[in-house]
């Protein structure tokens, strides 16, 4: 790998990682687990005058519940973590679901939930997960912080809502209300591939009536998309074949498939349609609150 | 007593003794092309190009001489003053080294930066500015013959059309006779698409020439690297004995190490220009996208059949994809390589075959992967198409072949193309493994599951191919015969070293070819060194591919052994004070006829070759062989697959994978098994993933491991593997090849296996690989689905 000359920063603390991007500002790269931005690095389709790799700052690897359940993820928290996490196989089953399907053993050892989400990948997995479940990460800088919302972190393919200077230092799922079930189903090629299909489906239920609805689709569209129509079918109601059949047909509509090499538009939407009805009927309970 | 030594103990014949290589490599103490540094050594770039066809009007290099650390900006002009802008192919055809006046592929090199390092060489590259004018690209024979395609070899003299060849074979007039009495006429239609053997380790050189000795060595990714040491004199017009090629450990070769790539001739240019070394180390999408492919082939063909089953004739043609330069790597003096192998097992009367070569803005270099050149095509179309011509008669398709395939006494049997297969019995390994898998039950459990509107499906592949090139009167290289050669020198203290022609990349030849001389000498094979890779080392051998090592090398290393325990007999009557005559031998030891006590070992007779040898015998106990086959080796494989297909999605899942092998005798049996776990590896790939395809405007699909699939042990298989044994009749040991078995019969098996669990829907082909999306519009559509490029793309 021989990529451009750039400098490089290890700042050992969050103050003076934000300090360097403050005097760095637009030349500065924040380099995380580096599965995205290496490999860009690589083919050089991406080059900066500094790297600031945030790896050695202590205390931002955690992943933790509230009382209340509110999730939260620091910037250093690793796929593995949460592959192998207890807390999410009890209380979280869409993002359970997820990890061990993200790339390959080795890439999840080094790729963090933070720097998916704020690579924008469309085909990045964890975004639609947490659209799904009304995430949101917070955004520290020299100024202070600031909470964004999944829903808007994304703006398009590779290109997230952050400002100069800002580090996205933890990542956010909001306390469920009721019983939570969930699941993420992907089609893959092979292990460590990106989703030709993924759906996650991340639901509230109380007694038999849904109260809430989330489903979001991964690699059908310029980003990750979240299936509101497909939602709506949902809340109020109680799941069976019909309104499954029902917000499965509305998610396909939402996807914005295109053909390529993994594909056409229609196959896409096809599986879509059963990933979601697949995920509604055999979606996972969460195992205690 | 004397006791008799125990062949399995010592490490010979059939011994699995592991591979003597594996230390080294586990523990990460091999010795790659890349991990040799030399003294002054500098580091070499390539600047590749980004379209696929386009006129270059101009290459600017002034930027990337300024940078500090450049030594070199090499471009095809300079490389022409030294007649070196464009070097031959072993087919006869002219690749260009570095691009003067067109670039004809994506990928194409274009200029070579020389500098401190690697990364000053990149910047280099960036810097050179090229101006390009755009012409459509060509990414398939269609789009090749149509009228209005532009010409894409305008450099050649007389050359108005994108055919780089047409070839016929066979008997044209019985095969229509043939076809005219048959009650049915069955056809298939296919694409072999095009793939890529991909070595983890990409190629790589380090030239390094010696102004002051005009010596030129060069370290280099090769698997043949005598042939290349000729090639170089050839074509760099040096004194062969100046050269000298050293081709350390491999990191896998399987067809993409053969060739002359321009990234090894302008590494050699660079270093004798500078006088310093010069490393080129490939990156991934640089071995991918410019170095040999494999396959990309359309064939349609036919069987004339009879009602009872049997087959009458076959007739097909195959238009091949060559990409801009026709450089497949093949040493046969067939112009499709062993194309014509097809049916080869099977007794057909009669079979007539024509193929046409198309020029194409894809890379070029069609070698055989993992393969004897064209014989995975040949052995998928064949397997496709019987199984389509037994469901076409409503016949069992195990019955089918029963009926058809060439019986045990039917051997030598002469194929209608003229091939003579050795020996088998093929009828035998069909038993074994349908017994294997349970056939019947199958068949019972599919239809049961099918009523359940699950898709279940089995797919069966028998064939036999040949391996070994040559013999010396169909093939060669550039002129020089396919033959193989094996030196032994055993020392006082009756250690030995064997020196070998062939080249491993990971075959596990310093394991097995001692093993040879262990049964032929009775020497134990951890006291046998094998030697190989260093031109000024070994003798003469065209290099390890087309599984042709153990059948020529191989047998050259029997044959030596031979040669040095007649010698040692002589030394044995000397030390036993015998007659030659009444000397006998059983391994490892020769004793006096009707005293079996009296004896001395082939240790002791190494020592006396030495030390005390009698008058007029010469001292020394060591020689050579170059043996070249009277014929080929004809292994047999039959394989079963078993598949359930998700109709929704088109995701299919193996369910189980039976591999019968006759590859008669087994040196390393456990060597045998992991070529052939290896292998059904990638038919695995091939039919589930692995392709490398192109879109409307050349640019190529699968340039990196995102996009070029290959399985991890995650998603392949298990095999379940058996075995039966027909020894050739005419290798020394009863050796056949193996190496590529699993990978030329298996993907059939598994295509069939899939076809089979959607039998109702009348489609015909999918073609490889069969994605999920192809299977589930075949089934939603219940049409052919076809994989030739362009890609469809919104
Ligand atoms: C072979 C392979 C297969 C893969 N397969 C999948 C897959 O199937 N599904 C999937 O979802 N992903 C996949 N990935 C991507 C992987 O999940 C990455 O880990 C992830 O996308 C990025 O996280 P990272 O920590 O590695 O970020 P990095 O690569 O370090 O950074 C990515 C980008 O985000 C920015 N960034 C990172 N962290 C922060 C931060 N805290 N604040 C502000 N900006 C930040 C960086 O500056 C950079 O622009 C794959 C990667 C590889 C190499």
């Amino acid at each position: 790998m021989y990529p451009s000359r750039f400098r490089y920063e290890a700042p050992r603390s969050l103050s003076e990682a934000l300090d360097l991007l403050k005097l760095y500002g637009e030349d500065a790269k924040i380099l995380a687990g580096g599965q995205s931005l290496t490999p860009m690095i690589k083919l050089r389709f991406t080059s900066f005058e500094v790297l600031i790799d945030i790896n050695n700052i202590p205390g931002l690897d955690y992943h933790r519940a509230d009382s209340d359940g509110t999730l939260h993820f620091g910037a250093l928290c690793r796929h593995s973590d949460l592959e192998h996490s207890e807390l999410l196989h009890r209380q979280q089953p869409t993002m359970a679901a997820a990890a061990p399907l993200i790339a390959d053993p080795i890439v999840r050892n080094r790729g963090t939930l933070v720097g998916s989400l704020c690579h924008a990948d469309p085909q990045g997995d964890w975004a639609s997960v947490m659209l799904a479940l009304n995430g949101e990460i917070i955004a520290a800088s020299a100024e202070g912080e600031r909470v964004i919302p999944v829903s808007e972190l994304v703006v398009g393919p590779f290109q997230n809502a952050l400002r100069q200077g800002e580090i996205a230092v933890e990542a956010r799922v909001p306390a469920p209300k009721g019983t939570v079930s969930g699941d993420y189903l992907k089609l893959e090629r092979r292990v460590g591939d990106f989703a030709t299909v993924g759906v996650a489906v991340a639901l509230e239920s109380s007694g038999s009536t849904v109260s809430r609805a989330g489903i979001a689709l991964t690699g059908v569209g310029p980003q990750n998309i979240k299936a509101t129509a497909a939602e709506q079918a949902l809340v109020g109601n109680s799941l069976n074949s019909g309104t499954i059949d029902q917000a499965a047909r509305l998610a396909a509509e939402a996807a914005q498939p295109k053909t390529d090499h993994r594909g056409s538009a229609e196959y896409k939407r096809h599986v879509v349609q059963t990933f979601v009805s697949r995920a509604l009927a055999n979606r996972q309970p969460a195992r205690a609150a | 007593m004397a006791q008799a030594l125990d062949e399995i103990k010592i490490g010979g014949l059939g011994s699995s003794r592991k591979r003597v290589e594996d230390d080294r490599f586990l523990r990460g103490k091999g010795n790659y092309t890349d991990d040799f540094k030399l003294t002054g050594m500098l580091h070499m770039e390539i600047l590749r190009s980004p379209v696929a066809h386009a006129r270059i009007k101009s290459v600017d290099t002034t930027k990337a001489w300024q940078i500090p650390g450049v030594h070199m900006v090499l471009t095809g002009e300079m490389a022409a003053q030294h007649n070196l802008a464009w070097m031959p192919t072993l087919s006869y055809d002219t690749q260009a080294v570095l691009a003067t006046d067109k670039v004809r592929f994506q990928g194409q090199e274009i200029a070579c930066v020389v500098a401190d390092d690697p990364y000053i060489a990149k910047d280099g590259c960036e810097a050179i500015e090229v101006e390009y004018e755009p012409l459509p690209a060509i990414v398939n024979p269609e789009q090749a013959l149509a009228s209005d395609a532009p010409l894409i070899r305008d450099d050649k003299v007389g050359q108005n059309d994108n055919v780089c060849y047409r070839w016929e074979v066979g008997d044209r007039e019985g095969t229509e006779r043939a076809f005219a009495q048959a009650d049915k006429i069955s056809t298939l239609r296919l694409h072999y698409p095009r793939s890529h053997p991909s070595p983890i380790e990409c190629c790589g050189s380090i030239a390094d020439y010696n102004p002051a000795t005009t010596k030129l060595t060069v370290y280099m990714t090769t698997q043949a690297p005598h042939i290349i040491r000729s090639a170089v004199a050839l074509v760099a017009e040096l004194p062969e004995h100046m050269i000298r090629i050293i081709s350390p450990d491999i990191g896998g070769g399987f067809g993409n190490k053969v060739p002359v790539y321009p990234g090894y001739v302008a590494s050699i240019l660079c270093s004798i220009l500078l006088g310093r070394p010069v490393k080129w180390i490939e990156d991934k999408t640089g071995n991918l996208t410019s170095t040999g492919f494999a396959r990309d082939m359309y064939i349609e063909g036919q069987l004339a059949l009879r009602n009872d089953g049997k087959i009458l004739a076959t007739r097909f043609h195959a238009d091949t994809d060559n990409g801009a330069f026709f450089s497949d790597a093949q040493p046969s003096k067939f112009k499709i390589g062993l194309f014509h192998s097809a049916f080869g097992c099977y007794d057909i009367p009669y079979g007539y075959q024509t193929a046409q070569g198309t020029y194409t803005n894809k890379a070029p270099g069609g070698v055989a992967y993992r393969c004897s050149f064209r014989i995975t095509e040949a052995m998928f179309f064949q397997e496709r198409m019987i199984r389509a011509a037994a469901f076409d008669l409503g016949m069992d398709q195990a019955e089918f072949r029963r009926m058809n395939l060439v019986k045990d006494d039917d051997f030598p049997h002469r194929t209608p193309f003229g091939f003579l297969l050795d020996s088998g019995q093929y009828e035998k390994c069909l038993d074994v493994a349908l017994d294997a898998i349970g056939y019947q039950d199958f068949l019972r459990e599919k239809e049961e599951a099918r009523s359940r509107g699950r898709r279940l499906g089995i797919g069966i592949s028998t064939m036999s191919e040949p391996l070994g090139a040559g013999n010396s009167r169909e093939y060669d290289i550039i002129g020089i015969k396919m033959f193989d050669a094996a030196e032994l020198r055993v020392h006082p203290s009756g250690k030995a070293i064997l020196k070998i022609g062939a080249k491993t990349q990971g075959q596990g030849h310093e394991t097995t070819f001692a093993q040879i001389v262990t049964h032929e000498l009775g020497i134990p094979a951890p006291d046998i060194v094998v030697e190989h890779g260093d031109t000024d080392n070994t003798p003469y051998g065209m290099g390890t591919y087309a599984s042709r090592s153990t059948p020529t090398a191989g047998a050259a290393t029997a044959m030596v052994s031979r040669k040095i325990r007649a010698k040692a007999r002589k030394l044995a009557a000397h030390l036993l004070e015998v007659s030659e005559e009444d000397v006998e031998w059983e391994l490892g030891r020769f004793y006096v006829r009707g005293a079996h006590d009296r004896g001395v070992t082939i240790q002791d007779c190494a020592m006396a070759a030495y030390s005390n040898m009698p008058d007029g015998l010469e001292p020394g106990l060591e020689n050579n062989a170059y043996y070249d086959p009277p014929n080929l080796t004809w292994p047999f494989a039959a394989y079963i697959v078993t598949v359930e297909v998700d109709p929704e999605t088109g995701v299919w899942d193996v369910l189980r994978m039976v591999a019968v092998d006759d590859c008669g005798v087994r040196i390393n049996p456990m060597i045998v098994e992991g070529q052939i776990m290896g292998g059904m590896t990638e038919a695995y790939a091939m039919a589930n993933m692995q392709f490398i395809t192109f879109d409307a405007d050349g640019n190529c699909v699968g340039s990196n491991y995102m996009d070029y699939l290959l399985p991890t042990a995650w998603e392949t298989p298990g095999f379940e593997l058996h075995e039966v044994t027909t020894a050739s009749p005419h290798h020394p040991i009863g050796a056949k090849g193996v190496g590529e078995c699993a990978a030329v019969g298996g993907p059939a098996a598994f295509v069939n296996a899939v076809m089979d669990a959607i039998d109702d829907t009348g489609v015909r082909n999918i073609d490889m690989p069969l994605l999920p999306d192809r299977v589930w519009e075949a089934i939603t559509y219940k049409r052919d689905v076809s994989g030739a490029p362009p890609v469809k793309t919104d």
